[in-house]
């Protein structure tokens, strides 16, 4: 920066593998990661290959649902937390009726939109006043959230909220259980048409839904509303001058991602089949994030392509870390906190790189 | 002449909290014809295009007097939507262009061609289809206007800022209905080849029948181009001619205009003329990267005790220089003062060589806003010269004490108004911020001290207690000053030599005394001769 | 430097707006509580006694926003860094088998050197992210602490006080200090006075901590840190290096967050290590902003009177809730009242208003 000559122009040829490299930087390095530990995990190529395919099927709808708050300029979401716990409360009523089957299932899709949409809304107007903070905000939102839902259905449920099922309650009769059973809905989804290819199980169902959002997240991005949010996510202020309503369109953005993340936290409560009632959605916008991340997208360009690979490549790090662990260190343990410092470092690097990137676009 | 007007302003008048910008401004613009808007920094220009456009900021400081008619019917424009509507369009000085989008995606923007699809009936028109096809064709055509035969699916990123304005263009083309475009100054930023295309683009527009309303600082444009030129000062027409009958050297003398009022300090010059004066600082091949305000190549000198003022139009690179000096933005060149060179792009160097600086941007780069007065005066000689500072077992501490001393007997000498050195500066009005700027200058005892636009933001009254300041540290304190500033008026009232910049360089030297048409004439570029006054 | 010296009689609006409304409200619901906690016959003096403990072992934890905060770098959500270094160098005075004052000064010390030295790394890569320090200091501290999970599972140590008694892996979850250094500061020079145990020695540690912290801000370095947070443009205008200044703050807060769990612990009498650091440092942040603090501006009073509601708030509400409700609300009260806190102040318009 300190001269004011021009720099010469390097070749071309030079400069875009170099852009090659480092825009892949991360899926490469954790390609690398996953051979090496997959090479020490030992495990069958069969065993390995059906676990993934279960993951992918229950995480990939909670990934995907990052994609449109990143290119509409507001970063990582961190507040899915909140769909997912609008899919969890969801999931509640819905056991609570005994309604199960696939039927219970879309039902508690319906359910979830009329929270997911006032979280999302609640969300939106939050990330409009944190401008430029929308991720430590939604971050800490997910927290906070997180003790508001403790506060519900720790102590309001079977006090005010009225509530009589043995089986949810805690012995106090106030409270729910730390686990729900989910039997009435489990495998929904998965279980309506599965195929097994070759021992393979696939739950095809289930994977043409994430098709399908995959197609509807294209599709969304070819529409009026999608040129908006890419107006909106490129440049706030060249958009409001253009006559956009910028607040509103982000708002929409962040309703969008919440109602997708409570249908991805469903997707992923119906193949586990028990709701862990104060922690499945906990960790969700971290791993969520973690995947998304790891599939090469960063905190302002993300595609589904992109997403899915992530998926893949975070989980199943998830699946051999331990045993990796076991094998190269000698303690499962090592490898289970390892995969934990993976998640949490791949963020951290991703938001250092992002806000580094910012600073030096600026000077 | 009963000629029919497209748009007409009839007798507009405008206060900012009793403060005149805009007096029984007149001004028409007949169809398909090119009409340029003259004026200096603060002349009342973007004022009138405000009102024009239905701003805000006009609509809510208490609108405006007079009228505006528009294709022969009185039109009230209360938004820009209004305006647009009504077919004025604007082509901003700043680029309106997204990047990362198309050339289409970006003329375009928010007027996108759609059709209807499965969802788009359920859930309304927000879920329509974009239809590129169309958008390509509506950008092809309106690109085709100008002449610009690039293809309207690149991205903006990295094209030519020439062909970025003229996206911009094409952008209000595109809107059918536009009858009249404002050029808001659309070749300060452009090189001359490039200037010459968007001339052409201008040409090409007002033979399709669209009016225009081009303003601009480069008075050789206006005369190549225009057919009626009103020239504005201070809020008023002083004069609206054909361009037939104007000269550049007319133009500029209209533009500056007489307006001196002499700070009555006297100014007897302090050994500042003749041989016996030294030179106190030296600047050869000054480059700063400023943005908007790029200095490339400035070499001249200042002489102890002078007071020497810095002029030229926005965004020339005038306020450039000082911050350049003083390290603040990235700088090459030479800078030397009383024989030691101060190094470059390091404030600090600056400040320990009797560099003091008051910056234009007070509330961004001259104040700390939320520290009480005592702490703004006192932080910057406790850095950079201990003062204040006593060592206590090798703990450098801070005298609290004669802090608050040092700060009480400022704010006697330069009469900040306050409750005392404890207030917050946030609290103070424009003109007390700017003593309390100076009062920090002054307690680092610079030998040199830069002020840039020190009476920006600052009321009439406070404005010349300011400027009668700053000749006071010249007289009584011998300090050497160098004014930067927009209001040439200011400068002429109390400096002895005034440097004018143009396009980054030195234009030339004039004494405060020089004709108005001289000073117009270097604003404006249109007279390169350099001449020292002695 | 005084920053407000209001002179207020007994304005009322103006006690108002001094005080802010978050910590009116927050002070009538703890009287509330206190009037609750003594209608249900509580011991008051029991409760005092430890609202005076919880305030000494969390008070320095959260002078560590201090420096960072007043610095430019916001508050540290970094802070679990600092915290790591100082259960580091606590389990190094049990290995070497110190006890006592010695064992805790030690670890003092040994925990204020970590810190720096961490603090330093961390300092240079806040000066990289500039504008989004909170968010990368958030899971900088989240991957740091479960990095540490894999040493303290591989960690050399061979204190049978922290191993696992039949050959389980690495360290012990919690570390009882109750033969090192357990409450040797609550108890140096503690007395009673009306039915409340004052852990004296903790509060004179606190009150030199603080002493300390008022003097460094009182100093040419303290004083050009303040220009930098409160405006670097002008700092660097002033010749102030920018992110020296910065560095100065981050490692001044890691050291103190390093001591402030030392601190911590002794009181509490227990180390937990693996990821009970994870969630610290959102406390400790919350404390100093239900003191008044902005993210942008801190002074040591609303460190203290940040603590000393959020930790009375919790002692208070613990009984009372169990009482009255059910258990556990307490914990959920913390959750909820911390992070709401933190929202409130992300979303507080700050710049360009007049503050308080």
């Amino acid at each position: 920066m300190k001269t004011l000559v021009p720099e010469s122009v390097r070749s071309k040829a030079e400069a875009s593998l170099a852009r090659f490299l480092i825009r892949n930087a991360v899926p490469i390095l954790f390609t690398v990661l996953c051979l090496v530990g997959s090479y020490y995990a030992r495990l069958p190529l069969k065993f390995l290959l059906n676990d993934i395919i279960v993951r992918m099927a229950r995480n990939s709808f909670l990934v995907i649902s990052l994609i449109i708050p990143v290119l509409a300029g507001l970063g990582l979401n961190f507040g899915i937390v909140l769909g997912a716990m609008a899919g969890q409360i969801a999931v509640i009523t819905v056991t609570y009726w005994e309604i199960g089957g696939i039927a219970g299932f879309l039902l508690s899709m319906l359910l979830a939109l009329p929270y997911a949409i006032l979280f999302g809304w609640l969300t939106g107007i939050l990330f409009n006043r944190a401008k430029g903070k929308e991720m430590i905000a939604g971050l800490i939102l997910g927290f906070f959230a997180n003790g508001l839902y403790q506060l519900v259905f720790l102590f309001l449920v079977g006090t005010i909220i009225p509530f009589r099922n043995e089986y949810m309650l805690l012995s106090t009769g106030i409270g729910l259980r730390n686990t729900v059973n989910l039997k009435g809905i489990h495998y929904a989804l998965d279980n309506l048409l599965k195929v097994g290819v070759m021992g393979l199980n696939i739950p095809v169902a289930t994977f043409a839904s994430i098709v399908l959002l995959c197609l509807a997240i294209r599709f969304l991005f070819k529409t009026k509303l999608g040129q908006e949010f890419r107006s909106v996510g490129q440049n706030r202020y060249v958009a409001e001058v253009s006559g956009i309503n910028v607040d509103r369109v982000r708002i929409i953005a962040v309703i969008f991602s919440t109602v997708l993340a409570a249908w991805g936290q469903l997707i992923f409560l119906q193949n586990i089949g028990t709701l862990n009632t104060y922690g499945s959605h906990v960790q969700v916008g971290t791993f969520a994030v973690a995947a998304l991340l790891i599939g090469g997208a960063t905190v302002s360009r993300a595609t589904v392509g992109q997403a899915l690979l992530g998926t893949f490549l975070f989980h199943l790090l998830f699946i051999i870390s331990p045993l990796a662990g076991k094998n190269m260190m000698g303690s499962a343990q090592v490898g289970e906190y390892f995969r934990v410092f993976v998640a949490y470092g791949v963020i951290g690097v991703a938001l250092a790189l992002h806000a580094w990137q910012n600073i030096t676009k600026k000077s | 002449m009963d000629e029919q007007y497209l748009l007409e302003i009839k007798n507009v008048s405008k206060e900012f909290f009793g403060n005149r910008v805009l007096k029984d401004v007149n001004l028409a613009v007949a169809p398909g014809k090119i009409h340029s808007l003259v004026g200096e920094n603060g002349a009342g220009k973007s004022t009138l295009m405000n009102i024009l456009f239905g701003m805000p900021v006009i609509h809510n400081t208490g609108g405006f007097s007079g009228e505006i008619w528009f294709d022969g019917k009185k039109v009230d424009i209360r938004s820009p939507e209004d305006a647009m509507n009504l077919g004025i369009g604007m082509v901003h000085q700043e680029f309106m262009l997204i990047p990362g989008f198309t050339i289409t995606e970006n003329i375009k923007l928010n007027r996108e061609q759609t059709k209807h699809n499965l969802v788009s009936r359920v859930f309304g028109a927000k879920m329509k289809s974009l239809d590129f096809k169309l958008m390509r064709a509506d950008a092809r055509a309106a690109l085709d206007v100008l002449g610009l035969t690039i293809d309207e699916m690149l991205p903006v990123a990295g094209l030519p800022v020439g062909y970025m304005q003229l996206i911009e263009i094409a952008r209000e083309i595109d809107k059918r209905n536009v009858r009249l475009l404002v050029f808001d100054e659309p070749t300060a930023v452009l090189t001359e080849v490039e200037a010459q295309t968007l001339i052409n683009a201008m040409r090409m527009l007002a033979e399709k029948g669209v009016s225009i309303l081009f303003i601009t600082h480069r008075l050789e444009e206006v005369l190549e181009v225009s057919e009626e030129i009103t020239v504005l000062r201070d809020g008023e027409v002083v004069a609206s001619l054909r361009a037939a009958d104007a000269t550049v050297e007319r133009l500029a003398e209209l533009m500056v205009g007489r307006k001196v009022e002499k700070v009555s300090l006297g100014r007897e010059t302090q050994g500042i003329t003749g041989s016996g004066r030294q030179v106190i600082l030296e600047l050869e091949n000054l480059h700063v990267r400023m943005p908007g305000e790029t200095v490339r190549g400035i070499s001249m000198e200042v002489y102890k005790g002078e007071i020497l003022g810095i002029g030229g139009l926005a965004g020339q690179g005038k306020l450039g220089i000082a911050n350049g000096i003083m390290g603040l933005y990235p700088a090459e060149g030479r800078v030397v003062k009383e024989g030691k060179v101060v190094q470059m792009n390091n404030p600090a160097s600056a400040l320990a060589n009797g560099l003091g600086f008051l910056s234009e941007d007070r509330r961004g780069v001259g104040l700390l806003l939320d520290q009480s007065i005592e702490f703004n005066i006192a932080i910057t000689a406790v850095h950079c010269q201990d003062k204040f500072v006593k060592a206590l077992c090798g703990v450098k501490l801070i005298d609290t004490k004669a802090i608050t001393e040092h700060a009480r007997r400022m704010i006697r000498e330069v009469d900040i108004r306050c409750t005392g050195p404890q207030q917050l500066v946030r609290r103070l009005s424009g003109g007390n911020q700017q003593k309390v700027c100076i009062a920090r200058a002054l307690t680092l005892e610079p030998d040199v001290l830069f002020v840039s636009e020190p009476t920006r933001g600052i009321d009439v009254g406070a404005k010349r207690i300011v400027l009668e300041l700053l000749v006071r540290l010249n007289r009584e304190l011998g300090m050497t000053i160098v004014v930067t500033s927009s209001e040439l008026a200011e400068l002429r009232a109390i400096c002895d030599r005034i440097a004018i910049v143009y396009r980054g360089r030195l234009e030339g030297i004039l004494s405060p005394d020089a004709s108005d048409r001289e000073f117009g004439l270097m604003m404006t570029g249109e007279k390169p001769g350099r001449r020292e006054v002695s | 430097m005084e920053q407000r010296r209001t002179q207020f009689g007994l304005n009322i609006p103006a006690l108002v707006q001094s005080a802010g409304y978050p910590r009116l409200i927050i002070t009538a619901f703890l009287l509330a509580l206190m009037v609750y906690a003594a209608v249900l016959g509580l011991p008051i003096g029991q409760l005092v006694s430890s609202i005076l403990v919880r305030f000494g072992m969390n008070a320095i934890l959260v002078l560590a926003m201090i420096p960072s905060i007043q610095s430019g770098t916001g508050p540290n959500f970094g802070i679990s860094l600092g915290i790591v270094c100082g259960l580091v160098a606590a389990t190094l005075s049990i290995e070497l088998d110190l006890v006592g004052l010695t064992a805790f000064f030690f670890a003092v010390a040994v925990s204020a050197i970590l810190g720096s030295l961490v603090g330093y790394v961390y300092g240079l890569l806040l000066n990289r992210v500039k504008g989004q320090e909170m968010t990368v200091g958030t899971y900088t501290g989240f991957s740091i602490v479960s990095l540490m999970c894999v040493f303290w599972l591989m960690a050399p140590y061979k204190s049978p006080e922290m191993i696992w008694p039949y050959g389980g892996e690495g360290l012990r979850v919690t570390i009882t200090l109750q033969n090192r250094f357990d409450k040797v500061l609550n108890e140096l020079l503690a007395f009673d006075i009306v039915g409340v145990r004052v852990p004296t020695g903790l509060l004179i540690f606190l009150a030199i901590c603080c002493a300390l912290m008022w003097v460094f801000l009182r100093t040419k370095t303290g004083m050009a840190m303040l220009a930098v947070g409160s405006n670097p443009r002008f700092a660097a205008s002033s010749g102030i290096n920018v992110d020296k200044f910065r560095l100065v703050g981050t490692v001044l807060s890691t050291a103190l967050g390093a001591v402030g769990i030392v601190v911590y612990a002794q009181s509490y009498g227990f180390l937990q290590l693996y990821t009970a650091p994870l969630y610290m440092p959102f406390f400790a942040v919350a404390s100093i902003l239900i003191g008044g603090a902005s993210i942008k501006h801190a002074t040591i009073v609303q460190a203290l009177v940040g603590t000393f509601l959020f930790q009375a708030l919790l002692v208070v509400a613990l009984p009372v809730a169990n009482e009255a409700i059910a258990n556990n609300l307490s914990e959920v009260i913390r959750i909820i009242l911390s992070n709401g806190m933190i929202l409130y102040a992300l979303t507080r318009k700050e710049a360009g208003g007049d503050l308080g």
